[in-house]
């Protein structure tokens, strides 16, 4: 069996799934339970400066939207930082690092854009045995109105700021965890370098309403008749954080900020993925609330199996193993040519490649009267949207094009050279070939 | 309860009230809210999906499941009934395992089906528990047109000319309307008096008069309803039975299995019924399902249908066959009675095994007998009475593709016409096309 142990900028945890800052490491109470369950580390719910605790509302603070079957997809919440005393906090976290050592017990902050704000906390932190604090500059509802979380994570100069004061009045690794709520995700990652961050944690939520009540005409979720906008976080959000992941992990400025990959993780094969793309390991808070501290053993068991069969050694060896393949458009070869095949043993003639096709695509889906699918090579752009709707895994494979075999769309053989837009003859910056 | 299932002779109060009624409870209870979201879920929504086709009305089952998945089964109901009116009780006697739940490409994928037949149910009983009729009358076109049967066929064909502007009277032989929705179908397909309440819902279009107690040939003639009217159409389904051609037919307790089925329906205490200890049911169809699980359901001890064919041959489907063996039915393939046995009164029957040579059914030459207090016969109905004027083909009134018989101004459908099956939804639909059709004449 493969060993999971990780090491994330020098914090050990004996598997790369930690609990990402948020309900589920709230408490003492919950962090024990999720570290018997299996979990390799916590980052504990985000802590505020001393002091009254902030409220919560008391009304519903998630919205969510669904799959077939009620299969929660997404998940959006309005909640805020811990409402319990910051002396509340910094106890059970003392406490539990005490019975687990061999976890990772990571403290998300958030005070105020004020040196002395951040000089107080720090060393009441470093007191617990903490291995780490997460600066939360992602936090996109709420906390952000009142200048903190995402408002702070928006500005590049702010998050600069404040992660240099936290390695200045502090010896712990320090995460800085990003908002999606920006255009170039690029740019808060630079910032947190040059502040001395040791890794940036992303993503955080993504502004979002995920419905309207139709009868009271507002969003939900619904508080005495009025909405605000929330946090979007669950499967639905895992291809924006992929990108964005592998967006820091293929940026040259970048390549060697370590990365703690969030958004979405709800199988073994999501941390695997967000690994390959940079992550050296991985958060995951919805699959959790949605299923319980045991989908863990789940990921645990995937990941070790999947190493195993790849002769995978170490989590480390996963880490960027994909970053070379993620390259922009321009660079993708044209040349490369494939068409969809149907398997006619799988095959059950739902016909819902053909009305995609027919209806939205290149009218490159045959069907004869006894409801038989098939492929008409001469219009099939090898689009994938087939792939796609076809309810019946592998039923519907894109098929490479031998080299040297002629193309019933274009007429052209299949070249065995890498042809792309930069240099095709209908690129009118095209470089010339050779 | 004076009686029990070993009770020797025919007699009722075999099992308790309470029995009783769980027994001819609802056959498919219907699906809760919940229920009905998770099966519409698994609806691929298929492109010309396979499930229209072999709906004989032609429901857009894709549509009307995605309207109950998005939480409008009101839409949905409209849908169903647009095409077929009387989607209520199709929804709870279609045979859906031959026809749309067959096809469904889920059977395709994972043996099991969308869960057609019960999503019809959900959506149709939604809209007409809330006394919605969805259709209003169109402009009057002054015509009037007599139907004969208030059974499925006559009920859609009348409803489709009422909607479309037309007057209708329908003429039915028996005291109450609803012909094989009301008499013909088994109790537990058909609870809580739903038949009737399909009636008067079908009814409340207007423009409908019903007139009962009014037999053709008899009270009604074929000339004077082509003379007073703009149009026929004929619905009076099979009223005839046919004969087992066995030596002791004519002894008492030999039984038409539709009259027992029609009995079980209107009778008002079932406990009051009397049901032999030990029941043959000679047919392979429907109804001889439907009358050896019932006669079970009253409290027979032993309950056998005897089918003269194989399992393969016999018209109730393998889903009809192994509700009637899970209710405790036995099923004989290949046999063939040879004479009822008795004095004056059924005491048993003697079968003949049967086998298939050079695509001849004969007898193997080997007998054996069976104890019976009852003989039902369920082995097929007969067109009895039908107006000499009209052509007969394969012993039903001959239509064409609209519906038309050889005599102009006339149409006919559902089972006294030889169209499709004899089923009911076979019924609706041809007489909602035969409905199209006389209104398009009418009109041109």
């Amino acid at each position: 069996m493969a060993n999971l142990a990780s090491e994330f900028i020098g914090i050990k945890s004996p598997n790369p799934f930690w609990l990402a800052s948020a309900p589920p490491t709230d408490k003492e109470y919950n962090v024990r339970r999720a570290f018997e369950a299996g979990w390799g580390g916590v980052v504990w719910k985000t802590l505020g400066e001393e002091g009254p605790p902030v409220v919560n509302v008391n009304g519903p603070r998630y919205g969510a939207i669904f799959g077939a079957d009620r299969r929660l997809l997404g998940l959006n919440n309005i909640e805020l930082i811990t409402d319990r005393p910051l002396e509340v906090n910094l106890r059970e976290i003392k406490a539990v690092k005490k019975d687990y050592p061999d976890r990772a017990i990571i403290v998300s902050l958030m005070v105020p854009c004020e040196e002395e704000a951040w000089k107080k906390i720090l060393p009441l932190v470093e007191e617990t045995g903490a291995d780490g604090v997460e600066l939360n500059f992602g936090c996109p509802h709420g906390m952000s109105e009142r200048g903190m979380g995402a408002a702070v994570g928006q500005v590049p100069e702010y998050i600069e700021m404040v992660t240099r004061w936290v390695k200045q009045y502090s010896k712990l690794p320090c995460i800085v965890k990003l908002t999606p709520n920006i255009t170039d995700v690029r740019k808060p990652a630079e910032a947190a370098m040059r502040g001395g961050a040791d890794a940036v944690s992303l993503i955080n939520t993504i502004n979002s309403i995920t419905s309207v009540d139709l009868d009271l005409f507002a969003p939900e979720p619904t508080i005495d008749g009025k909405g605000a906008h929330g946090g979007y976080c669950g499967p639905a959000v895992k291809p924006i954080a992929l990108n964005m992941v592998a967006e820091i992990a293929r940026s040259p400025e970048t390549a060697h900020l370590p990365i703690s990959g969030i958004g979405g993780v709800t199988t073994w094969k999501d941390a695997a993925e967000f690994m390959a793309l940079g992550a050296g390991n991985v958060q995951v808070c919805t699959a959790a609330m949605t299923y319980g501290f045991k989908v863990v053993q789940e990921m645990i068991s995937g990941l070790s199996d999947w190493m195993d069969q790849k002769g995978i050694e170490s989590t480390a060896d996963i880490v960027r193993r994909a970053v070379p393949n993620t390259t922009d458009w321009k660079d993708l070869n044209l040349n490369y040519i494939a068409k969809a095949k149907i398997d006619q043993d799988l095959c059950i003639s739902c016909g819902r490649c053909y009305a995609a096709c027919e209806d939205t695509s290149h009218q490159a889906i045959d069907m004869s009267d006894e409801r038989v699918f098939s492929v008409n090579d001469d219009e099939c752009v090898a689009c994938n949207l087939c792939v796609n709707v076809c309810p019946i895994q592998d039923c519907i494979t894109m098929e490479q094009m031998p080299i040297g075999a002629t193309d019933p769309r274009t007429g052209e053989k299949v070249s065995d050279k890498h042809g792309d837009w930069t240099t095709h003859p209908n690129n009118p910056m095209a470089t010339a070939a050779e | 309860m004076p009686n029990s299932i070993a009770t020797n002779g025919v007699v009722a109060e075999r099992l308790d009230q309470q029995t009783l009624a769980d027994n001819f409870t609802d056959l498919h209870p219907p699906l809760d809210d919940h229920e009905a979201l998770v099966a519409a879920d698994r609806c691929y929504f298929c492109h010309d999906a396979p499930c229209i086709t072999a709906c004989p009305t032609d429901i857009d089952i894709p549509l009307f499941i995605r309207q109950i998945a998005t939480g409008t089964p009101d839409a949905s109901a409209k849908t169903i009934f647009s095409q077929n009116i009387m989607g209520g009780m199709c929804a709870r006697v279609c045979p859906t395992e031959t026809l749309c739940e067959e096809v469904c490409v889920r059977e395709t994928a994972e043996g099991k089906p969308v869960e057609i037949g019960r999503l019809q149910r959900y959506a149709t009983d939604t809209l007409m528990g809330k006394g919605i009729h969805p259709f209003v009358r169109a402009k009057s076109t002054g015509k009037k047109v007599a139907v004969v049967g208030a059974g499925p066929a006559g009920l859609s064909c009348a409803h489709r000319l009422a909607m479309l502007g037309n007057d209708v009277v329908i003429f039915d032989a028996r005291a109450k309307a609803g012909g094989l929705n009301e008499f013909g179908i088994a109790s537990y397909k058909s609870v809580d008096g739903f038949a009737q309440n399909e009636l008067n819902w079908l009814l409340s279009i207007g423009g409908i008069e019903l007139k009962t107690g009014q037999s053709l040939g008899s009270d009604i003639t074929l000339d004077g309803l082509s003379n007073n009217y703009d149009a026929v159409f004929l619905g009076m389904g099979l009223a005839g039975v046919n004969a087992l051609r066995a030596d002791g037919e004519d002894k008492d307790n030999v039984l038409d299995a539709v009259s027992f089925i029609a009995d079980l329906r209107q009778a008002s205490d079932l406990s009051k019924l009397s049901i032999g200890r030990r029941i043959v049911v000679i047919g392979g169809g429907m109804t001889a399902v439907d009358a050896a699980v019932q006669a079970k359901l009253l409290g027979a001890e032993e309950v056998t249908i005897a089918y003269r064919r194989g399992k393969d041959r016999m018209s109730a489907s393998v889903y009809e066959q192994d509700l009637a063996t899970s209710k405790g039915v036995r099923i004989l393939y290949n046999v063939q009675p040879e004479r009822i046995l008795g004095n004056g009164a059924a005491v048993g029957v003697e079968f003949a095994y049967m086998q298939t040579k050079d695509g001849k059914l004969i007898s193997t030459g080997e007998t054996f007998e069976l104890r019976a207090d009852q003989v039902f016969k369920a082995i097929g109905q007969t067109l009895n009475g039908a107006p000499d004027a009209l052509e007969i083909e394969h012993g039903k009134i001959a239509v064409d593709e609209f519906g038309r018989t050889s005599q102009s101004g006339v149409w006919a459908g559902g089972d006294c016409a030889n169209g499709g099956e004899d089923l009911t939804v076979t019924a609706v639909a041809e007489g909602r096309d035969a409905a199209m059709d006389i209104h398009a004449s009418l009109t041109a």
